[in-house]
């Protein structure tokens, strides 16, 4: 089959952020009338390389072609003006203005200098209409839902003669109906021979819809497949690139769990996660499984409270409870380690005594502040259990390494002696020695009756902790696995892949 | 489409309520007024209240430039009260002819915008601190010019200042208002129907969306500082005609007056939404204020503010609920 030449070229991309290679010596091509997909996990690489491509950054190494022509483009309106539209994944638009307004804006049709409003609504209804859309073009875009925002945004990328049209994760806040609509304008807009750059978390829609993939990981280029004839095992391995070794579990023995801690059935959130049911015993380690966005923290913090469920039931111990804060869940002795220990967790300008102290003291109150004695005898005994370098109680958080502060986060939960310890990628980001421990320190609680949740990006990782793994997919939980003999990385990436005995969510 | 229902007759876009809610108060003000005292009911009162303010409607209409992209201007005071200065002083001294002092200040005006626009735009500082320097300094350089009163005597200036137009029925206005009208109709048109106005809006919505929507950001905000900046020249220019008189104490707090009579008239400080009839309404419904409080005769003029505060608080509150509903 000959491959026509492309409309767009990216060779050798290189972009630097302080103190981050975002990308490196990455190659790009979009063939008219194909749709392509941008693969990747989150941190890859592929924002900034959109963002490079349509001038909102500029390029530090490589080059772009548009049409054989060398092209760099200073802002988005310089790269409009050349055919290349985006639709990012938050709708960009103003929801101040009307419908009408919002597909024109910036190049209204003029008479005489003055704006033609009457031409302006019927070229917009026109618009819409090539859409299946049938919109009251002047009311204020914000009395439309996001699904119908998202459309306005694509018909406003259409209407400049785009030779290129990116679509940023269009997806995400779409129901399979509006997704079906979106793909049937997005075929006939292939059709006219438009290059389209697809970017979706959702596997199975990037199946149904592209001709062509480009993987990246790490700022780096994976490479450049056929949608056809690449499986999405295969595809799944090479995002998140790791060696199919196998590997040593932590647990010795296994292990008979008969009492249940806690037990959440039918639990979901629109939106966010939908219904699941999930048992924690005593001293077991969950691991849930999954992409970034595949559903895995809105799990950890609905059973924190931290959001609400709009569906289903928790039980701890028999007993039905109600988590609506964390609060709460804290009251039943629950604990979260979230996964950003930088914005949620840690205040970096306090010392390594108070951070530890915290959520001691937020139990108490303020007005029964722990005793100092009390602090020094707690924060040594967690420092010294913990293996917390500087083991200096009064050195600010600040300083530490990341291991350290994942520590110090870890401890601070752990002077509540939770009974059921919900670990969102409390390994991200840190190196491979403290990562050990703190994988060697999971296993530790729960030999000792506590219960944990871990949630890691990391397949490997999950699979050595955790007694019974979660898979999830879609935002649903589409199986749950005993971790045997039998569960390998291959059987856990097929899973994360295919979906599980259920099927995926487009299909 | 979010509409408001009255009285089920019909239903109106909820963008235009908060004007209306103006206008009704205007009205009502108004009516109540005529109730209250003898010779209220007329319509010289309403034309003295343009007479009086059209000085703070010329600075209101720049301020809405700048609220609309979700800015504020806080130096239009202290820039009015340099233009006053400046005028009278280069008419007295050097003795300049107003042909060449009026274009000299609506020149230093925009160009003082201008500067403030540009810093706001290129250090990404809060337009509330960028411009309060601006009024500081501008409140400044008056007292470099002199520190008393200037008279003016010029002869085209005390014409401006005496002239009366005639309307029908006994009805006058002058001159000042007719300027005040033609800077309204041309803001009006600017910002409805060119794509300058549409990109004041669109900035103010969301800036960040303006910018990925290809729009001239940058471009557009310095506009409206120095859009402001030119109307507050002018609107000192025509407080001169009104006061004939240049000091560096002119319009003090005039900037807390023209936001008043912004948000009064509907417009949300947030940016994105509003009209400017509403401002006009705003100013007209300050200006009713002075008047019901002069009327009056036994109250003291600081009425006036504890009355503009209280508005401002039912205006601020009202703005809360029309953009809870609609989110």
């Amino acid at each position: 089959m000959a491959v026509p030449a492309p409309i767009l070229q990216m060779s050798g991309i290189g972009k630097q952020f302080p103190g981050v290679k975002a990308l490196d010596g990455v190659d790009l091509r979009l063939l008219p009338g194909e749709v392509h997909a941008l693969m990747g996990e989150n941190g890859a690489g592929k924002s900034t390389l959109i963002k490079v491509l349509t001038g909102v950054h500029p390029i530090d190494a490589g080059t772009i072609e548009l049409l054989g022509e060398p092209v760099a483009f200073g802002s988005p309106l310089a790269a409009q003006g050349a055919g290349i539209s985006t639709v990012y994944q938050e709708v960009n638009l103003c929801a101040n203005l009307s419908v009408a307004e919002n597909i024109f804006v910036g190049r209204e049709p003029r008479r005489w200098g003055r704006i033609d409003w009457p031409r302006m609504r019927a070229r917009a209804a026109e618009l819409l209409a090539r859409l299946e859309l049938d919109l009251d073009v002047s009311a204020p875009l914000s009395t439309y839902s996001p699904a119908i925002q998202q459309m306005v945004a694509i018909a406003r990328a259409i209407d400049i003669e785009a030779r290129v049209l990116i679509l940023d994760e269009p997806t995400s806040s779409l129901d399979a109906v509006e997704v079906e609509q979106l793909f049937k304008v997005m075929r006939s807009l292939k059709e006219e021979g438009i290059a389209i750059l697809f970017v979706s978390h959702f596997l199975d829609q990037v199946y149904e819809i592209s001709d062509r993939m480009t993987i990246l990981r790490n700022g780096r280029l994976v490479g450049e497949y056929l949608t056809k004839e690449l499986s999405q095992v295969e595809l799944v391995a090479k995002m998140i690139g790791q060696e199919l070794a196998a590997l040593e579990k932590l647990h010795g023995e296994a292990k008979v769990f008969d009492r249940s801690l806690l037990e959440a059935r039918g639990l979901g959130r629109a939106g966010a996660i939908e219904p699941f049911t999930l048992t924690v015993h005593e001293g077991e380690v969950v691991g849930l499984a999954g992409l970034l966005g595949s559903g895995r923290t809105e799990i950890a913090r609905l059973l924190f409270g931290a959001d609400h469920a709009s569906a289903g039931d928790v039980t701890m111990d028999g007993t039905a409870v109600s988590l609506r804060t964390p609060r709460v869940a804290m009251n039943h002795r629950i604990a979260f380690c979230s996964e950003n220990r930088k914005s949620d967790g840690l205040i970096p300008d306090l010392t390594l005594r108070e951070n530890i102290i915290l959520a001691l003291q937020a139990t108490r109150g303020w007005t029964r502040p722990v005793p100092r004695e009390q602090q020094d005898e707690l924060v040594g005994k967690y420092i010294t259990a913990l293996k917390i370098s500087p083991p200096n109680p009064e050195h600010l958080v600040r300083d530490l390494s990341g291991g350290n502060q994942q520590k110090v986060l870890l401890a601070r939960w752990l002077i509540l002696e939770p009974r059921l310890l919900i670990l969102d990628e409390p390994t991200r980001g840190i190196d491979i020695g403290a990562k050990t421990e703190i994988q060697r320190l999971v296993a530790q609680l729960s030999d000792g009756g506590m219960a944990v949740l871990f949630i890691s990006a990391e397949l490997e990782e999950v699979l050595r902790l955790s007694h019974k793994v979660g898979v999830l997919r879609d935002r649903r939980l589409v199986a749950e696995l005993p971790n045997d003999d039998d569960l390998t990385m291959d059987v856990l990436m097929e899973t994360i892949a295919s979906g599980g005995a259920s099927g995926g969510r487009a299909e | 489409m979010t509409t408001v229902t009255l009285n089920g007759l019909r239903t109106i876009p909820a963008k235009y309520v908060p004007v209306l809610v103006t206008a009704c108060l205007f009205v009502a003000m108004f009516v109540a007024g005529g109730i209250r005292y003898e010779g209220f009911a007329s319509g010289q009162v309403i034309l003295n209240v343009f007479i009086d303010n059209a000085f703070l409607l010329v600075v209101a209409v720049g301020m809405t430039f700048v609220i609309l992209t979700g800015g504020i201007d806080l130096s239009v005071g202290s820039v009015v009260a340099l233009s006053t200065m400046i005028s009278a002083s280069l008419m007295k001294g050097p003795g300049w002819p107003p042909y060449l002092v009026i274009p000299l200040v609506l020149l230093i005006g925009s160009a003082l915008g201008m500067v403030m626009g540009y810093i706001i735009h290129a250090f990404e500082i809060q337009p509330f601190i960028v411009t309060l320097a601006g009024m500081f300094l501008a409140r400044g350089l008056c007292y470099t010019i002199g520190t008393d009163s200037i008279p003016i005597e010029d002869p085209t200036f005390t014409a401006f200042a005496q002239t009366r137009i005639d309307l029908f029925a006994d009805l006058w206005i002058s001159p000042s208002v007719i300027i005040a009208a033609v800077v309204v109709l041309v803001a009006a048109y600017v910002l409805h129907y060119t794509r300058l106005g549409r990109s004041v809006y669109a900035t103010g919505g969301s800036e960040q969306s303006a910018l990925l929507m290809g729009l001239p950001v940058a471009r557009t905000k310095i506009t409206v500082y120095t859009i402001s900046g030119f109307c507050s020249a002018l609107g000192g220019v025509l407080l001169s005609f009104y006061m004939l008189s240049g000091y560096g104490l002119h319009a003090v707090g005039m900037e807390l007056d023209a936001i008043a009579a912004v948000v009064i008239g509907g417009t949300l400080l947030t940016g994105g939404s509003g009209f400017l009839l509403g401002t006009v309404l705003g100013v007209l419904v300050l200006g009713l204020i002075q008047t019901v409080i002069s009327f009056e005769g036994t109250l003291s003029s600081w009425w006036t503010k504890i009355f503009i505060g209280l508005l401002l608080f039912v205006f601020i509150l009202l703005q809360r609920l029309f953009s809870a509903r609609r989110t």
